[in-house]
């Protein structure tokens, strides 16, 4: 394998009904980065049925070129068809990195990509970084529940692949009427060859607020006591018009669905103002949670980890600061209603 | 008759592990070694489709020999064999070589039985990557169904599996073709407490374990840190944040200067009112 074949950095672009899924743009911006230290360029790789106009966005979050692969077996992800289309591509072009958004799409395809190039892949990356001469891609990411860190390299093998965690990468701000080049790729796949068959995509319309895009998360945790205590924090994050989270152990007791676990194994969040109530801050809820612009921990124990991560701290009871604050905001909001008028 | 191999691994009790704070490394003597809890929910969920559709359940673990222990406790969730590979050669895998060395195995046990499915966990809580499963089925040419939250039908006279594949916001209902291999989810299945006869059974079990010497066809290159493209460089504890501003007085003092902390913050308060901040 000769190093110097191997040229860019590339972006799988998941696209998600119809649309390009917000940590595909994060990849985006954090390739840009990288292939600016290389002196590369950096490329989207696009697949799916009726996609090539999504280009255009592309190239203005800083897409240098996309590879294009439309077609209607590509209508639905399915890891066989991606992944051969994916392999085919990496063969023709040799790319230096391909990232990967680790969502169930993201993780699956470059499993199964990894495997057949043959080539290491390192999972869920929160923290990327590129040797400007050899090209050697610093992948780091917690592993062990969270309790460590590693920086995993792949020194032998071509390309380096990574799935990256979504929202700890940045878009870029796009730039308007920016152009790229778009290669439009032919597929030589057929049906038959696929073994599996999409039947059904079903979408939960349920979740309310989507906690990963919320501007105020309030959080709560086992020390609220019981499900009733819980709905402390439903009616502050409804004065503040903010979202719920919880910690795992509060959705493990039941008190709330799973979908709002921020966390290791829920969703990272990244809102600008973040409540924890009652919840002590445990590592696996907070590297979930520290990129919030401001983080408040209320906690009746002082010496609790939470205080450690958050901006301004309250050592209280919950069920007295909390009725307290609801109290506050709302006569609050009605001053600056009445001051408006 | 299904004959199901389940992918098991011991891991290190993530929730107990202590770090030297010293040296950043893990102090593993600290944490009692566990069967991944993700595989305790596949091997439960062979369990049942042995139930439903009839057959076999072998379990399959690639480690040291104190691994066997993880072994035992498949066989108390029901499983009725354990195959464990165990040799210095497969020291320092990463997921390529993982993936390559159990498809060897799984290679000889399909001689002994056709295997038809494959069920791995979600991904383990040591090296959580979650690449093993669709490594395993890329190798053995088998599509990968990963994420599963239910299997809804097996038809083994048609040769196809019927499953709920979990997304981000939902679903997706999935067919494909048999033999296949499952990476599933926790809230496919509660796994319940075992039974006396099958405590009983795993208490005197002996798994059959081989060697490298014992595997057919294999490159030893591609087995253990050789055969591992990528290496752990370098290990750290995560960085702690410092802790910001502890707000003092009663608690009406307290939360009416947070009140105007972020009422200050006229950015901020843009996002509380969902306004722009005029
Ligand atoms: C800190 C750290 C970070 C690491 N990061 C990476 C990385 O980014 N990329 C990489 O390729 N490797 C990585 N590794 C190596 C890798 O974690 C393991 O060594 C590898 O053997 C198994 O991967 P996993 O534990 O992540 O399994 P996963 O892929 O998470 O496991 C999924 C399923 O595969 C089956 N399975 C996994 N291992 C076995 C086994 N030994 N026997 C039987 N069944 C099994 C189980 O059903 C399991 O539920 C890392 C190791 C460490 C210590
Ligand atoms: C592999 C792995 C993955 C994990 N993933 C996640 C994850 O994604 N997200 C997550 O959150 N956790 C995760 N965990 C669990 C995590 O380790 C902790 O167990 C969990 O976050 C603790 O939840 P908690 O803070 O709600 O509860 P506790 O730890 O029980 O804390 C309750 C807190 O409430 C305080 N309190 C009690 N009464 C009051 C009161 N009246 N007023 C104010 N404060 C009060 C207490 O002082 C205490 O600090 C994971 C663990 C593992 C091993």
């Amino acid at each position: 394998m000769s190093f110097e074949d191997y040229h860019g950095i590339w972006v799988f672009i998941e696209v998600k009904d119809g649309e390009v899924v917000p940590v595909s743009l994060e990849l985006l911006g954090a390739g840009k980065e990288l292939a600016d230290k290389r002196g590369t360029e950096l490329a989207g790789v696009l697949i799916g049925e009726n996609v090539t106009q999504l280009a255009d966005s592309l190239f203005e979050y800083g897409a240098d070129t996309v590879y294009v692969y439309d077609y209607a077996i590509f209508k639905d992800y399915r890891t066989e068809s991606y992944m051969k289309a994916l392999l085919e591509c990496c063969q023709k072009y040799k790319p230096e990195v391909i990232l990967y958004g680790a969502t169930s799409t993201g993780k699956d395809l470059a499993s199964a990509v990894a495997t057949d190039l043959p080539t290491g892949l390192t999972a869920d990356s929160t923290i990327l970084d590129i040797e400007e001469d050899t090209g050697l891609l610093l992948a780091s990411r917690p592993a062990f529940g969270g309790n460590i860190m590693a920086t995993i390299l792949c020194k032998k093998y071509r390309p380096q692949m990574a799935t990256v965690r979504p929202k700890v990468m940045k878009a870029l701000t796009p730039e308007p009427g920016r152009t790229g080049k778009l290669v439009e790729e032919t597929a030589s796949l057929k049906e038959e060859d696929i073994r599996t068959k999409v039947l059904e995509i079903v979408r939960h319309t349920t979740q309310k607020v989507k906690i990963d895009e919320a501007d105020i998360i309030v959080a709560g945790g086992k020390g609220l006591g019981s499900p009733n205590g819980f709905q402390l924090v439903h009616q502050l994050a409804e004065t503040l018009g903010g979202a719920v989270g919880g910690s795992r152990d509060v959705v493990e007791a039941g008190w709330i669905e799973h979908h709002h676990q921020v966390g290791q194994t829920g969703v990272t969040v990244t809102p600008k103002i973040y409540f924890a109530i009652g919840i002590s801050g445990a590592i696996q809820h907070i590297v979930g949670m520290q990129n919030s612009g401001l983080i408040i921990a209320i906690n009746n124990d002082p010496e609790a980890p939470i205080f450690q991560s958050s901006h301004y701290g309250i050592v209280g009871d919950a069920f007295e600061i909390v009725p307290l604050l609801i109290e506050q905001f709302k006569q609050a909001f009605n001053r600056e209603a009445v001051d408006h008028v | 008759m299904l004959h199901i191999v389940a992918c098991i691994k011991q891991v290190p009790d993530t929730k107990i592990i202590k770090m030297n704070p010293k040296t950043n490394t893990m102090d593993r003597a600290s944490a009692p070694a566990i069967l991944n809890p993700y595989d305790a929910h596949a091997v439960e969920e062979a369990v049942r489709l042995k139930k439903r559709y009839g057959g076999t359940v072998s379990v399959l673990t690639m480690g040291p020999p104190p691994a066997v222990k993880a072994i035992k406790k498949c066989i108390e969730i029901g499983a009725d064999e354990g195959y464990m590979i165990s040799d210095r050669a497969f020291a320092g895998a990463d997921t390529l070589a993982t993936s390559y060395a159990l498809t060897k195995a799984i290679e000889k046990i399909s001689k002994i039985k056709p295997v038809d499915l494959i069920i791995c966990g979600k991904m383990t809580i040591d090296g959580d990557t979650g690449q093993v499963g669709p490594g395993i089925a890329r190798r053995l040419d088998m599509p990968p169904l990963t994420s599963v939250n239910m299997v809804k039908e097996i038809n083994m006279e048609e040769g196809y599996a019927v499953v709920h594949r979990k997304l981000e916001d939902g679903y997706e209902v999935i067919q494909s073709t048999m033999p296949c291999l499952m990476s599933v989810e926790k809230e496919i299945n509660e796994v319940p407490y075992s039974s006396m006869t099958n405590m009983l059974k795993a208490a005197r079990y002996q798994p059959i374990i081989w060697a490298v010497a014992d595997l057919e066809d294999v490159e030893r290159t591609q087995l253990g840190l050789k055969g591992s493209p990528t290496i752990v460089s370098k290990v750290w504890a995560p960085t702690k944040p410092s802790g910001g501003e502890m707000l003092e007085g009663d608690a009406a003092k307290q939360t009416e200067q947070l009140l105007n902390i972020l009422l200050e913050k006229k950015e901020l308060f843009a996002a509380v009112k969902g306004g722009d901040g005029s």
